[in-house]
Formats: C-alpha cells, structure tokens, sequence
C-alpha cells in the first residue's frame, strides 16, 4: 500500500504538469455517468450509478415509527454506508469503520441540510407517528470519489420513492414528497493540480479534496473540505466551477433518469 | 401439513404459472465488477446477487494461515433493502451459518493445496432477496471463482427442490418457502457428480426425498450450463477482440 503509490505519485504528478490524467481526463472533466433507478424490487426506491468503473447501489426503506421529541411532526431520516468487502480489496467485513461512517454523515447531510426531502409531509400522527426513511448506501465497485457517487445514488433512489403507505394499511401509496435536490461535485488537489471527480489513483495521492453542492440556479448549498493539505483562494474559485459546470450535466442526467 | 393455503391449481400450476419441474427465470453475467478479481452478477427469479472473487493473497490475520493449503472465506450478506422489513446491516446468525456452509461446499472444490498461506475471499452480496438465496449466491460465487481464473474440480453449482401442497416440485418461490412443507437446498460439482452442500427442513418421507433430490441434482445440472455460457460469453468477446 506504501510502495506502490509513491511510484504512482510520481506518475501522475509527472502527467498533471503536462496538463494531463492517468485515464486521459482534462482537468475538469467528469468521468461518464450512467443512472439505473428502480433496480430492486423489494425497496421503495432505489438507483444504481455508475460513474466510471465505481458503482453504488442506494435503497430506501421505509417503516412508521416514533418522531424525535424535539420534531414531533416530522419524519426520521436514517442513513447507513456499507462498504462491503466485494467493492475493493481494501475494505473488510465488519461493523462500520470511519470511512464508511464518514461517507454515509456527508451524504445524509447533503440530503437532511438541502431539505430534499419534505419532512413535515411525512407525519402522520404528531408526537406518535411518522414516517422513518431508511437511506442503506452499498458500494459494489469502488473506483474513486464514491461521495459524488453516493449522493448521486441516493438522490435517484429518493426520487424514484413510493411511500408504502398501502402496506402499512393508512391509505393508498404516493411518491414520496421531494424538492429540488443539490448536486455534489467532488475535486481533489495533489502537487499544485486541481482534477474534478478523482478516479482511486488519484484519491490515494490527494492531499486535499472539497466537495461544493450547487443547486439549479448556479449557486451553492454545501461545501466540505477533507484531508490535510490545503487549497489557495484561487484554486477553491476553480473547484467551484468545475462543480457549478458539471452540476448543470449531472442534473440533467439525474432528472432523465428519474423521468422514465 | 404446515397450513392448506393453495400453492398448486387444479391444472398442476404454481402460483407464478410454473410447472412442478420448471425453474425460475435465471440470468448469469460474468466478470461484472471493475475491481474485484473475478466477479458475477445473477438474477434467478426476483433474486439479484453479485459475487465477487478477491485472491488467492496472502492470509491475515497471520495465525490464520494454513502451511498446507489456502484458506477459503466466504461471506453472504444481505443489503439493508433487499428485503420487505428493512434488515440491520451486518452479519446475523442466518447470514453467518449460510457463509459457513458456502465456504465449505466451495473450499471441496477449489484446489486449495496450490496456495499455502492465502486466502481467498468470495463475497456474496444479495441485492433483492426471493426465497432461494443460498443456492444462487453459491451458484453465481462458483461463476466468479472461474472468473478470477481459480483451479478448481469444477464450478460448484446448487439448486433447491422441496414439497408444496404434499406434491414435489423445484425451485420454492417466495410464498411457496413461506407456507410449504420442505425445502431441500442442494449444491453439487456436476462433473465428479459429488455432493457439496445438503441442508433440509420441513417434512418429507424417504420417497419423498428421493423424489426432490432428482429434481434438485437435475436443476443443478440445468444451471451448470448455464453458468458455463455465462462464462463463454465473456470470455469469447474478448477473445474476439484480441483476434
């Protein structure tokens, strides 16, 4: 694990001063992305999204269940990561790590923060009933920024969600009640390049990586750096770009695939 | 009788239409996966189930290694949303037996001696979940092993047969698991025509049992095929491509 990175730093640090990526990439080009939604059967909604060679699979559950005493008349959002062992040769069975913890909070607040979810809408008798949304992220092929993956995947998922209302017999079932969702866009800096939507060899060698959510307007919605390098001024203004200039595509193929 | 909820009609069909010796529709891609060393996708019926193969690679923790031969790690688990009731992530006592007896039907198979010291890990990761799911998550693990280009006997390959309604029939569906009367899953290596994985619960009597196993051991040999075409499929293409 130590070895042969450093020799693939060299590598792609070598490229990056050329101007170019490992897998021929400009700088802030997006990897492709295709989106499968209702994949499986026995959720009430879910998404497979492949960005690249990395592949996330979302699905929503939902349960009625006690509110929070301090929201009463709102619904409960619950979101898990796994990454299980068949993703990468680096995970390992077992109870959640950092990572998968990690992944799994920035995703939930992506969706909780931006309000995609109409929480109110999902109270059914306050104080005593709601709604419990089930978020379970499963990283099947990890190939890089499974942040952007992830969130993409649960965004398919949610939208592609029917409220089971007919199981639980208090009605007939509906779509569950959405807004307009934010996009993320992920970048990551190594040796004075700033690259959009890194690919594992790129993350394994990063020093610092930001994620910017943008909504339809252009403007932004959340932000989180990671790691310990640091970016300058000018570097954050061109990771904001690249994510408002790739927020607008990745939209447009998020709302294709939630069309059909 | 467990209970007299009507699984057959009165022209031998089952609930979904199928004949008492007809299986599920089955779907097998091979090599799926980007990362993993050999990997499989499979769909039997409303079952979706990916496999993956990492390995052989050197054993940790470090005690675990066998001088003589490798180790083999199996591990069935379930998404959170493939089932009705949302499961806990994590492995449960159902999930941690059904990867015991996996490791075990597929380390009889796997030419284990060649390898001293390593490990190798085949996680089988059920999507969508439909009555059946150890039988084709060891059938599409036994499709990822020849994937990741592993030496072994043969692929594995396993099939359920069971007792609906006092009749014999393959392959239980969903409502067909929950109300029958037996459930015989069945695992063998076609070729060498052994026995690698047995389990059984309900009821049947001695020609009852000889009845389900015919019908079990034949639907293996059916899968086996299909498991085979899989394989060729992909490995033609590329074959293709370098020609």
């Amino acid at each position: 694990m130590t070895i042969i990175p450093s020799i693939k730093r060299d590598y792609l640090c070598k490229l990056a001063e050329q101007g170019k990526r490992i897998d021929g990439r400009r700088f802030d080009e997006y990897r492709s992305i295709s989106i499968e939604t209702n994949i499986i059967s026995k959720a009430e909604g879910s998404a497979r999204v492949k960005i690249g060679n990395t592949q996330v699979i979302a699905g929503i559950k939902m349960d009625i269940g006690e509110p929070y005493p301090d929201s009463p008349d709102q619904g409960v959002l619950t979101t898990s990561a796994e990454l299980v062992p068949l993703a990468s040769p680096d995970f390992e069975a077992g109870p959640p790590g950092g990572e998968a913890i990690e992944l799994a909070r920035v995703v939930d607040r992506g969706v909780r923060e931006s309000e995609v979810i109409e929480l109110d809408k999902l109270c059914i008798t306050p104080g005593e009933e709601v709604w419990v949304i089930f978020i379970d992220i499963h990283i099947i092929d990890h190939d890089g920024n499974l942040f952007d993956a992830s969130s993409l995947a649960t965004l398919a998922a949610l939208f592609t969600t029917t409220v089971p209302a007919k199981r639980f017999e208090i009605g007939e079932d509906y779509p569950l009640p959405l807004k307009e969702p934010p996009v993320s866009v992920t970048s990551v800096k190594f040796n004075k390049a700033v690259v959009v939507d890194p690919s594992l060899d790129e993350e394994d060698i990063a020093e610092a990586r930001l994620t910017v959510a943008t909504d339809s307007n252009g403007d932004i919605r959340a932000m989180q750096k990671g790691l310990s390098g640091s970016f300058t001024r000018e570097e954050i203004r061109k990771v904001i770009k690249a994510s408002i200039d790739n927020g607008i595509e990745i939209r447009r193929i998020l709302m294709n695939a939630i069309r059909k | 009788m467990k209970n007299d909820k009507k699984l057959i009609n009165e022209e031998g069909r089952r609930l979904d239409g199928r004949r008492f010796d007809e299986l599920r529709p089955i779907r097998i891609e091979a090599g799926v996966l980007h990362r993993a060393d050999g990997s499989c996708y499979l769909e039997w019926g409303g079952n979706k189930i990916i496999a993956a193969v990492y390995g052989p690679r050197e054993a940790i923790p470090k005690h675990t290694q066998n001088p003589l031969k490798a180790i083999v790690n199996a591990r069935y688990n379930m998404a959170a949303f493939s089932v009705e009731d949302r499961k806990r992530p994590g492995p449960d006592r159902r999930s941690v037996e059904i990867s015991k007896v996996i490791s075990e039907a597929l380390e009889n198979v796997i030419l284990t001696e060649q390898f001293p010291r390593t490990m190798i890990n085949v996680n089988i990761e059920v999507l969508d979940a439909e009555a059946g799911t150890r039988c084709a998550g060891l059938t599409a693990a036994g499709v990822a092993l020849a994937d990741a280009g592993i030496p072994m006997v043969d692929i594995p390959v396993a099939c359920a047969a069971g007792k609906i309604n006092g009749q014999v029939v393959l392959d239980l569906g969903k409502e067909e698991d929950n109300y029958g009367d037996a459930d015989l899953p069945v695992a063998i290596a076609p070729r060498t025509d052994e026995i690698l994985l047995l389990q059984m619960d309900g009821h049947l009597t001695l020609d009852e049992f000889e009845q389900a196993f015919e019908l079990a051991h034949k639907g293996c040999l059916y899968v086996s095929e299909l498991q085979k075409k899989a394989l060729l499929e992909k490995y033609a293409s590329i074959a293709e491509e370098v020609s």
